[in-house]
């Protein structure tokens, strides 16, 4: 009930084998294949949300798939507010989920 | 800080090695369909081009592929057109009069005002990986300057969008072709138009179940508009074709095809789980009685598109009534020396985008529009541009949908703005002023800068809403004639976020467009 890669057997496009990655996502290890996506690495390890809203606290992931709605932000190798669905996904590359709460006087 | 590069600040287009000395520069950006054609049709001039595009890929939204580190054998399967495409980039990436520059993107354009000025326009860009703190600036001051930016899925708020799992559809097809990954198991694609066909027919190639499409518009609508015959319809053999073959795939995976239908809530607590479809009339107002509730665990919308329209209105460019960037017969907007070319003059597809951007390719290096050799893509364009005008009669949105909005869905997903705050806001002020009732609800204000709910904030506060005598479709807002009208969300001085450091390093804005004028120049 998630979203997963294409297995590369059953692939109609014949894959050439793929570099694997590891990334960090919220201290966990996560594999991927060089070449993906942060957010196609996080969604295809099984996760759908990785943001939390700043007024409700609602979960987000991606959305628009291009670089447009800007709901799969993170933070990556320290850098804030990272389109997840538009950077590739570097061997090591730390990334971290946002949640930004407002502040106190916007509340 | 980024340390000052020798690209950076006020200067002409390098002109790339190989093309002559003195030759007109001409800037593409955008290298999807229209831009690549208007690319080589400019070097086929013999004029100097420079190639932009945000993306690390050539391709677009259109041609969206795996990257150069995950070869295959057989891609081409995913596309339609891919030998075109092949040939476009293979040609211009060993054209060495052509540089593409890659991780490009423009985050202001200043226009040349003074009497005079050669170059139309100042354009500012960061290059480097995507929202990266250390890109590096550069500036283009081109003789002639090609928008090809495209457009984006516009997708309508209903209860429950906002649940992790519901996606655009291009969300889906983006991440099919670019990564094969399958956004769910279980699929639903639903919204209007025929971009929902390529969508279910990637989602397919994916190896998930794709429920059923959910098309808003009636049957009596497309009939009118493009089904069941689109090839007899809009005369062009084509686009019959590719519909022809998406056709094909919905009958292989068995996909049922439903129109008069449409998502109506997503529900769920932390992610979707099911949807409810229900019938619309003509108006997409859903029918009491005709909820049907399934389960799913991806849901993919899009009601149609919005062109970008940010660097046009920034560049000075008129805008037509149904907002898209106005041109001639040779592509140039209303600017002289501004070209435009593809989904942001009209939502014609493909075809109509590689036309146009021949057109305008060779109209900006110097050539004419009644030049034989253009002769092929004028009539293309004749062909293909009809194909918006159906698609808009039969999918156009209408403004029943609002009837499935309830005061708590969220309109704007970066502020959290729920409908029934706009609604109030928009009782209490007689609906006066769309930018005093933005700045009340914040609906619009956040990162994506109103791209997502710019329109339908429009449309909700006032504007073509409500108006209940009009029955044109609702995406039709108020004209807007002469460099839009600054009350439309289209408009976005700093056309993308870019970081304080950045800004602080990269080209003054404040500098004259005199003084560029004086630094214009070719060797």
């Amino acid at each position: 009930m998630a979203a997963r890669i294409v297995p590369a057997k059953r692939d109609p496009i014949r894959p050439a084998p793929a570099n694997p990655i590891v990334i960090s996502i919220d201290g966990d290890p996560v594999a991927g294949i060089e070449g993906q996506t942060i957010a196609g690495v996080v969604l295809a390890s099984g996760r759908l949300a990785w943001r939390r809203t700043s007024v409700d606290g609602r979960p987000r992931g991606l959305f628009c798939g291009i670089g447009v709605c800007f709901d799969c932000i993170v933070t990556v190798n320290g850098e804030r507010d990272v389109r997840a669905c538009q950077r590739r996904a570097g061997d090591g590359d730390v990334v971290s989920s946002q949640h930004d709460e407002l502040p106190e006087a916007a509340r | 800080m980024t340390a000052a590069t020798p690209a950076r600040g006020p200067g002409p287009v390098p002109t790339p090695a190989g093309a002559a000395a003195g030759a007109r520069s001409v800037l593409v950006v955008g290298a999807g369909p229209a831009g690549l054609a208007a690319a080589r049709a400019a070097r086929e001039r013999g004029a100097s081009v420079v190639l932009l595009d945000a993306s690390d890929a050539t391709g677009g939204q259109y041609w969206r592929h795996l990257p150069d580190s995950r070869p295959s054998a057989n891609e081409r399967v995913l596309h339609h057109g891919w030998s075109t495409y092949r040939s476009l980039h293979e040609e211009l990436e060993r054209d060495p009069g052509c540089e593409t520059v890659l991780g490009a993107q423009v985050w202001a354009i200043e226009r040349a005002d003074a009497p005079g000025t050669a170059a139309p326009v100042a354009v500012h860009v960061l290059v480097g990986p995507p929202d990266g703190s250390r890109r590096v600036g550069r500036t283009f001051r081109p003789d002639a300057l090609v928008l090809a930016i495209g457009a984006h899925d516009r997708t309508l708020p209903f209860p429950g969008w906002d649940l992790p799992g519901v996606f655009t559809a291009g969300a889906a097809q983006a991440f099919a072709k670019g990564e094969r990954v399958a956004l769910g198991e279980r699929v639903v694609v639903a919204g209007a138009g025929p971009f929902l066909l390529p969508v279910a027919a990637s989602v397919a190639a994916t190896g998930a179940k794709v429920l059923g499409v959910y098309e808003a518009g009636r049957v009596k609508g497309l009939v009118r508009g493009w089904l069941p015959k689109p090839w007899q319809l809009i005369g062009a053999a084509k686009k019959g074709g590719e519909l022809a073959g998406y056709v094909g795939t919905h009958l292989r995976h068995r996909i049922p095809y439903v129109t008069g239908r449409a998502v109506i809530a997503a529900h769920g607590t932390d992610r979707v789980e099911a949807v409810t479809i229900a019938s619309v009339d003509a108006d997409w107002a859903p029918i009491p009685g005709t909820e049907r509730r399934v389960e799913t665990d991806s849901v993919c919308v899009s009601h149609g598109f919005t062109p970008r329209l940010e660097l046009p209105i920034a560049a000075g460019c008129d805008l037509t009534a149904d907002r898209f960037v106005r041109v001639d017969e040779g592509q140039q907007t209303s600017v002289p020396g501004v070209y435009a070319a593809g989904e942001i003059t009209g939502i014609g597809g493909v075809d109509a985008a590689l036309a146009e951007g021949e057109i305008a390719g060779h109209v900006a290096s110097g050539g004419s529009a009644r030049d034989t050799d253009l002769a092929e893509a004028i009539g293309a364009r004749r062909t293909f541009t009809g194909f918006a005008a159906r698609i808009e009669a039969a999918h156009g949105i209408r403004r029943g949908w609002t009837g499935w909005l309830e005061d708590d869905t969220i309109v704007c997903r970066c502020e959290e703005v729920p409908y029934g705050r706009l609604r109030e806001t928009r009782e209490a002020t007689c609906g006066s002023g769309l930018r005093s009732m933005k700045l009340t609800t914040r609906a619009g204000l956040g990162i994506c800068q109103g791209r997502v709910c710019g329109r339908t904030v429009e449309e909700l506060l006032g504007g073509a809403a409500s108006d209940p005598a009009a029955s044109a479709p609702a995406a039709s807002a108020p004209a807007a004639s002469g460099p839009a009208a600054s009350v439309t969300t289209d408009r976005r001085p700093i056309a993308s976020p870019l970081r304080i450091g950045e800004l602080a390093a990269g080209p003054d804005l404040t500098r004259s467009s005199t003084t560029s004028n004086v630094q214009k120049g070719h060797p």
